[in-house]
């Protein structure tokens, strides 16, 4: 059970037949992913055809579309990066001005604002998707009936897109912030502020510097997040799909292994992100 | 001295109403207020063009198809059923993680474990389509190995969703659990083992009593996420999924029904709001708590 008490013999292999078949439920469809994305065939399905790049660099004039010439998809990926820089952005800020809030200061209803902060979590997402949009287009009517103007962002389209999915991504940055910025020992502060320093020169000098993991960490969540959101987005989205739905689109209707290649694409993304991130936790670990 | 002191005052006044401000901002205009308009969409109809009136029809409607609380209940139940594997399969992995392995192989383990969670759902629904339809690979190796004469589907079964929901919502429960287990004292267990305790007892009187509060973080959250998920049921169960969202996506996108609609989404939040606070109410857990430790 624990390595200090007397095994029996079976449970250490028990144990590792049971991590060995974990591991291949885990990881067999990410790898199942990968390889067909070279196979030689017009449709992701065995058997193997012969190893091939033609998902990655054909063109159309080739008979098969690559991912690099496939401008419908490769468009799809760049309104989800411009999607997620928005939403990572506004959550992050909005994030950091909670943690102030919250850790600095008393108020009349401080309770009530926290429990409400935590809300946008526990509302699934395609039910944060309709009433936004519900609410976005009987606004537009509103104005569109009563003024005569027409405010084309209420509309299903990108900045409802960003909107929707920043009502939760910034609970999660809040979160992440504020738990940091409690841990911050105010000493450190005072001292700074005793020693004359301004407001703003102790907040740039020192408390940020002490925040910067958790708004690099937020950051990174949140796009990811904001990359991968899917349920939301569904309702919200108008002409201009990002890359979840254009996928699921696809999916539905049977697609060619071109998006095994971006998926490959994503994994690979992904991997350095997260890469890069445990890299520079490590190194801050190993100076402490 | 008497002004520095009011001064003082008003800075603080003036920030904390300027941190106030975008907080209030996002929880009123994109929170409160388009639910609170949801509600009011849900509780009218229409009896002319662009005449309605104050009505529960919509929620009749529901109670009245035998089709929509069919979906209703299959859903809620398909989402316990996945919930309770999901805690079955991660509870021995959080374990090994937490107690068996230590130092390096230990937070290797981890971090494989939270790898494909890294990568879009889409992708992993992606990989599954392609392991299990009929043309995919599974069929193949069971036609490889003699298993079976022709290629079955795997697709479209309820087996089906409920492995990629399993499978989506696993790291919320690992997370979770990996952290109670890991705040669990080992002196405790070895107390209890050289009393003569038997492993079923030290796994029922004290590993679970101290896990409680992790394992209804996770599953708190595995529910929530699997009840509202859309991309698993459709992609993994097509016709068959028969998955409450889908439902309010028809409404809503398909048809144009947006009063049937909002009020299958306040059903939907309901029933996840219902459960959540059953299963707070039964572990006798805080929200905020749970929400923290999630």
């Amino acid at each position: 059970m624990i390595p200090s008490l007397p095994n029996t013999w079976w449970s250490g292999a028990l144990t590792r037949v049971y991590l060995l078949c974990f591991l291949t439920f885990l990881f067999l469809p990410l790898l199942t992913v990968a390889l067909f994305a070279f196979n030689d065939a017009p449709y992701p399905a065995p058997p193997w055809h012969g190893f091939t790049l033609d998902w990655f660099f054909g063109s159309a004039d080739h008979r098969r579309t690559g991912l690099f010439s496939d401008s419908e998809l490769l468009g799809s990926l760049g309104t989800s990066v411009v999607v997620a820089l928005w939403v990572t952005s506004l959550s992050v800020l909005i994030g950091l001005c909670n943690a102030f809030l919250m850790e600095r200061f008393e108020f009349r209803a401080k309770g009530l604002l926290a429990v409400l902060m935590l809300v946008p979590l526990v509302i699934p997402g395609v039910i944060l998707g309709i009433s936004i949009l519900a609410f976005a287009s009987r606004l537009a009517e509103f104005f569109n009936d009563y003024m005569g103007i027409e405010f084309e962002f209420l509309r299903p389209g990108l900045p409802l897109v960003v909107l929707g999915q920043f009502s939760y991504i910034a609970a999660i940055a809040t979160l992440t912030i504020s738990a940091r910025l409690r841990r911050f020992d105010r000493t450190l502060e005072e001292a700074a502020l005793n020693l004359g320093a301004s407001r703003l020169a102790t907040l740039q000098t020192i408390i940020l510097p002490y925040l910067k993991p958790a708004l690099v960490g937020s950051a990174a969540v949140s796009f990811l997040m904001s990359f991968e959101n899917f349920n939301t987005t569904l309702m919200l989205v108008g002409a201009n799909s990002p890359l979840t739905i254009m996928m699921y689109g696809r999916m539905r209707e049977g697609a060619t292994p071109v998006l095994n290649a971006v998926s490959l694409f994503l994994m690979l993304a992904s991997a350095v992100l997260a890469l890069t991130l445990m890299r520079k936790g490590d190194r801050r670990n190993e100076s402490n | 001295m008497n002004d520095g002191v009011q001064s003082a005052r008003w800075v603080t006044r003036l920030s904390l109403f300027l941190l106030l401000a975008p907080a209030v901002l996002w929880l009123s205009a994109l929170i409160l207020i388009p639910h609170l308009d949801l509600a009011v969409l849900s509780l009218r109809e229409r009896i002319g063009p662009r005449q309605y009136s104050v009505s529960v029809a919509q929620y009749k409607t529901f109670f009245a198809e035998p089709l929509y609380w069919h979906i209703f209940v299959r859903t809620a139940i398909m989402s316990i059923v996945a919930t309770g594997l999901t805690l079955l399969l991660a509870f021995p992995v959080a374990w090994i993680i937490a107690k068996v392995l230590s130092g390096r192989a230990s937070s290797l383990l981890f971090v494989i474990c939270l790898i494909p969670f890294w990568i879009s759902e889409t992708v992993r629904t992606l990989g599954w389509m392609i392991l299990l339809r009929e043309s995919g690979v599974l069929p193949h190796v069971l036609v490889l190995l003699g298993l079976t004469q022709q290629p079955i589907e795997m697709l479209y079964h309820d087996a089906t969703i409920l492995v990629g929901l399993v499978y989506t919502s696993l790291l919320f429960m690992v997370v979770p659990l990996v952290g109670s287990f890991e705040s669990l004292d080992n002196s405790l267990i070895e107390a209890a083992s050289d009393l003569g305790a038997s492993s079923r007892a030290i796994l029922t009187k004290i590993i679970i009593p101290h896990a409680a509060p992790g394992m209804t973080a996770g599953c708190i959250v595995v529910f929530m996420l699997t009840l509202g998920n859309y991309l698993t049921p459709t992609l993994l169960g097509g016709k068959n999924s028969q998955w409450f969202t889908e439902q309010i996506y028809t409404q809503f996108i398909t048809r144009f029904n947006w009063e049937q609609g909002a009020a299958l989404g306040f059903l939907l939040l309901a029933l996840s709001t219902l459960l959540v606070w059953a299963g707070l109410k039964l572990s006798g857990q805080r929200f905020s708590d749970v929400m923290r430790r999630a």
